[in-house]
């Protein structure tokens, strides 16, 4: 029997004001443990919650980035339960009225475009953060990050590969850093992902009962996790078994899912209508403006991206893969028409570096104008591909411009014949075999010898001039 | 006369004479509370010192000629459902223990604002659940009338306060009746205010979509005098309403000829006392002999009220409760083996009897398979109830009513019997549930000298009406001048 997965993911997105949800608490990640709380957010007797408006402006925006309907009515409702971390004991969300509708993304994946059903997203607040003592016999809390507002974004069960799913969130995590309300960091906890998994025989409508995955802390965690599942659920069925109902936790050290609670354990969470709280009304022109802050999305600057840049699908989609890379290849691509090799060098050596240096791309001394400056020397002949990447470096250590540093390094290329001339006559005597290895028809043999001129001349030689002036010397 | 016993409005005149001080009042008052609370028991906690030293403050401000708030240094007792930075907010309980408030309520900030003079909590009913104020971990106040008598509650020690001159002015909070009850009871003013119309921000919520702190007076002036103070717009109570707040004192005083009291026949059912139901009937006299006119109106969904009240209070009180669980304030149950028992513990220690019967109802009503008949049905009924209210208004002016269908009754006499005790709030609970303002004035007593009040309710954000009403009434009358013998 062949089964078909059927995937769907719930993201937690914490949305970056500068203020939590329903206080005047600042949000800062890693400040020291409960210094940023009130008797709002402590929940102590008497207060009550104000909606904090860029919150709403916040979540609107990625609402209309998903393509959400956006609701001109929307309320806040109580979620029943308790644990010490939520210091209200029951946590301000949307119950039936979420502040965004059904939406749909679309991203490519294997080259091909995939769009996925979004069934609602809505906001809540977040709760605090237990610590335990080494010996588990103390526990603390922090509630720094009690209050902080979260879009909870739905998937419609959509998804039927592990891939999909990764590449679901990689552009789900685009399109909010796109808008600039999230830090989206998932070791930070800025966003966090449950799955809802289930398979059914391929050609079945009906649905299998699902189980649903939490405690993912990365996107491949989350790959592994929904392939592990899959799989588990397959040898079930195949011997016989039946899924329950349940949530399992992800263990990525032992890259398994275990059980944690099944559906008769599950919490009656007593939803009501949040009566602090009067509902959110929005009206035609706050919608619009906000849609008219929009800025253009991943997807759509991709195709841009290979029309305008004649790019490969390939490459439009890794360099739009952040906003600030393709703002970055943008900048370039004023300044230059050679875009396929602004290309190469963003994707092969600027990323590289930056990912190893974990630096953003606006912290790198290597601006576009030194780039493509850089370019430029080596279009004109003044440096070679192989010598470029030296003085890259050099820029990426020092920020000096290109041509100061070929100047000062003495790296400029040479590409005068009487300059060469010496160099290419002793490395043919020094290699006497070589040669003769070449004139029997050994081709690798001048590669060596091309190397040779190019190590005698510390790689500055134009390759092209070397190339020629052995096969005249050798005849 | 002693100072403990007059009005605000005629102390701020002797004030403003220079012929007394506020030291002169506050050690009045706090005289008359160490010579009669051991009686009645309405105070949980006093503040003499502070009260003396901000009673200075003012008294400075005035012979230096500084501006003045409008109470400037008139005393006031807190309801202890009101948070006062560093006071111990206890909500009459044993949850709270050791909990003292880390902030100001508004409606307390513009009490302050105005240069009032907070001297303590009076005493309630647990978490403002309750009829009688016998439900206190504090011990039960009494009815400064008859000290076997329940003051009525849950503002049960605002209520007994004002009456027996232990204070001057009086906040209590009114979830379903709990202000105009119990000033029905002890015979003095009580207003609770229009939904909306003061901040709850710092009021220990009951239940949140019918709390509403309200004023306990002497009269129908000092009334609308406090009420100008605390009401109005605020930016922390998202259920605030941004609407101008009259000038109410100056409302006072208008006439009264035409204006069309609607009397709800549903009211004046089997169930009521036979001398309130005379009382009530010779004050529609009292309002026509000044030129009001009487209308017969119908409410007929008013036999719902009780039960629909019951279940979104309880619902919302058991979300509200919650968060007392001895984890990061209050009470803890040192016994605890773990998480879940510490939960228990607490709580099963921490509350009384009642406010567990609430939880669990309001628990009971959200749990799932039983959301949409409870709380989805009792939220349809409030509707047709407001609806009813809507009708009315379009017809009447405001409506008079008993406040409550008994007099005090005794201390015990239906702890035993929660419905019964229930039915104590059957003609206040339909205005909180319509989010509709109400007085209730001193309208009368019984042959054994028991106060007996009246209930005047008005349309949305205009109390200046019944305020209206209620002191014509109360020139008209006698009954707010006499006073409890408590020597
Ligand atoms: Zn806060």
């Amino acid at each position: 029997m062949e089964f078909e997965p059927v995937i769907g993911l719930e993201v937690h997105v914490q949305l970056k004001t500068k203020s939590k949800l329903f206080c005047s608490c600042a949000t800062e990640f890693g400040a020291a443990p409960n210094s940023q709380v009130c008797p709002v957010c402590l929940g102590h007797p008497g207060v009550l919650p104000v909606l904090n408006k860029q919150a709403l402006d916040y979540a609107v925006l990625c609402g209309l980035a998903l393509n959400c309907s956006i609701s001109k009515f929307s309320k806040f409702d109580r979620k029943n339960y308790f644990y010490p971390d939520l210091p209200k004991n029951y946590q301000v969300s949307q119950f039936d009225k979420p502040i965004c509708g059904k939406g749909k993304i679309t991203f490519l994946i294997n080259g091909n475009e995939k769009t996925i059903g979004i069934t609602r997203a809505h906001l809540e607040e977040d709760a605090g953060k237990l610590v335990h003592s080494e010996t588990g016999a103390e526990s603390g809390v922090d509630f720094n990050r009690t209050g902080i507002p979260l879009l909870e974004i739905v998937s419609e069960p959509d998804l039927r590969t592990p891939e999909e799913a990764y590449m679901y969130l990689h552009m789900i995590k685009n399109i909010i850093e796109y808008l600039g309300v999230s830090d989206c960091n998932m070791e930070e906890g800025s966003l966090r992902c449950d799955a809802n998994v289930s398979i059914r025989p391929k050609g079945q409508e009906k649905f299998g009962t699902k189980v649903e995955i939490k405690n993912m802390n990365s996107f491949r965690n989350v790959q592994k996790a929904l392939a592990y599942e899959l799989e588990r659920q397959e040898d079930e069925i195949l011997g016989g078994g039946i899924i329950v109902q349940e949530t399992r936790l992800w263990d990525a050290d032992k890259n398994q899912t275990f059980s944690m609670r099944t559906k008769e354990e599950a919490h009656d969470y007593r939803y009501f209508p949040e009566p602090d709280l009067v509902p959110v009304k929005l009206d035609e022109n706050y919608i619009k403006s906000l849609e008219n802050q929009l800025p253009e999305l991943p997807f759509d600057r991709m195709n841009r991206f290979t029309k305008e840049y004649t790019l490969t699908g390939y490459d439009a989609q890794v360099l739009t893969s952040s906003r600030e890379i393709a703002d970055y290849y943008e900048e370039c691509a004023n300044l230059t028409d050679d875009y396929k090799a602004v290309s190469n060098w963003v994707q092969s050596e600027l990323l590289r570096e930056i990912n190893e240096k974990k630096i953003s791309i606006k912290e790198s001394k290597v601006t576009p104008s030194k780039l493509t400056d850089m370019l430029k020397l080596i279009q004109k002949g003044v440096i070679s591909g192989k010598i470029a990447k030296i003085v890259f470096h050099e820029i990426m250590r020092s920020g000096k411009d290109a041509e100061q540093i070929v100047k000062e390094k003495g790296l400029v290329q040479i590409s005068n014949p009487d300059e060469l001339k010496n160099i290419v006559e002793k490395v043919i005597k020094d290699n006497k075999k070589i040669v003769d290895d070449y004139k029997g028809g050994k081709e690798k043999s001048f590669m060596f010898l091309v190397g040779q001129v190019m190590k005698a001349t510390q790689g500055k030689a134009n390759p092209q001039l070397v190339t020629k002036m052995l096969k005249e010397a050798i005849g | 006369m002693s100072l403990y016993s007059k009005t605000a409005v005629e102390l701020i005149g002797l004030l403003n004479k220079k012929e007394i001080s506020s030291r002169d009042i506050v050690s009045s008052v706090f005289q008359r509370i160490e010579q009669v609370d051991t009686k009645i028991n309405a105070f949980i906690y006093t503040d003499k010192e502070n009260a003396l030293k901000k009673a200075d403050e003012i008294d400075k401000k005035r012979v230096n000629a500084e501006p003045l708030g409008l109470l400037g240094g008139v005393p006031v007792v807190l309801k202890s459902n009101l948070c006062c930075f560093t006071w111990p907010v206890s909500c009459a309980s044993k949850i709270l223990k050791g909990y003292n408030c880390a902030y100001t309520a508004t409606s307390v900030e513009k009490l302050l604002r105005e240069d009032a003079v907070p001297i303590g909590y009076a005493n309630m009913d647990e978490f403002a659940m309750g009829s009688s104020c016998e439900n206190s971990a504090f011990g039960v106040t009494r009815n400064p009338w008859n000290t076997d008598c329940i003051p009525g509650g849950s503002s049960g020690g605002s209520a007994a306060a004002v009456a027996a001159d232990e204070t001057i002015l009086a906040l209590g909070s009114d979830t379903g009746g709990s202000i105009r009850q119990p000033a029905s009871l002890c015979g003095v003013v009580g207003l609770k205010p229009t939904y909306g119309r003061v901040s709850r921000f710092g009021l220990v919520a009951y239940a949140s979509s019918l709390d509403q702190i309200g004023t306990l007076t002497k009269t129908v002036a000092d009334n609308a005098l406090l009420l100008k103070v605390i009401s109005g717009h605020d930016c922390s109570d998202s259920t605030s309403i941004d609407r101008k707040v009259p000038d109410y004192p100056a409302y006072l005083n208008n006439s009264i000829k035409g204006l069309k009291i609607g009397i709800p026949k549903e009211y004046f059912v089997d169930g009521m006392d036979n001398e309130v139901e005379e009382s009530v009937k010779k004050s529609i006299k009292t309002f026509e002999g000044q030129g009001a006119v009487p209308v017969e109106i119908s409410l007929p969904h008013t036999d719902y009220a009780v039960a629909c009240y019951y279940i979104i209070a309880t619902a919302e009180a058991s979300a509200n409760l919650a968060r007392f669980d001895g984890i990061r304030y209050g009470a803890r149950s040192p016994q605890a083996e773990n998480l879940i028992d510490l939960y228990e513990k607490t709580k099963s220690d921490g509350f009384g009897q009642e406010v567990k019967r609430r939880i669990l109802l309001g628990t009971y009503v959200l749990s799932s398979g039983y959301y949409e008949a409870y709380y989805k049905k009792a939220q349809k009924v409030r509707t047709l109830i407001k609806n009813d209210f809507d009708t009315v208004f379009k017809k009447v002016d405001c409506i008079l009513t008993p406040t409550s269908p008994t007099p005090a009754f005794k201390i015990g006499e239906k702890t035993n019997d929660p419905l019964k005790m229930y039915l104590s709030d059957i003609f206040t609970i339909s205005l909180n549930l319509a989010g509709l303002p109400g007085i209730s004035i001193p309208g009368g007593f019984t042959q054994s000298g028991l106060p007996i009040g009246m209930q005047l309710a008005g349309r949305p954000f205009e109390e200046e009406v019944i305020l209206n009403a209620a002191y014509s009434f109360e020139k008209n009358t006698l009954f707010h001048t006499t006073k409890p013998t408590l020597s």
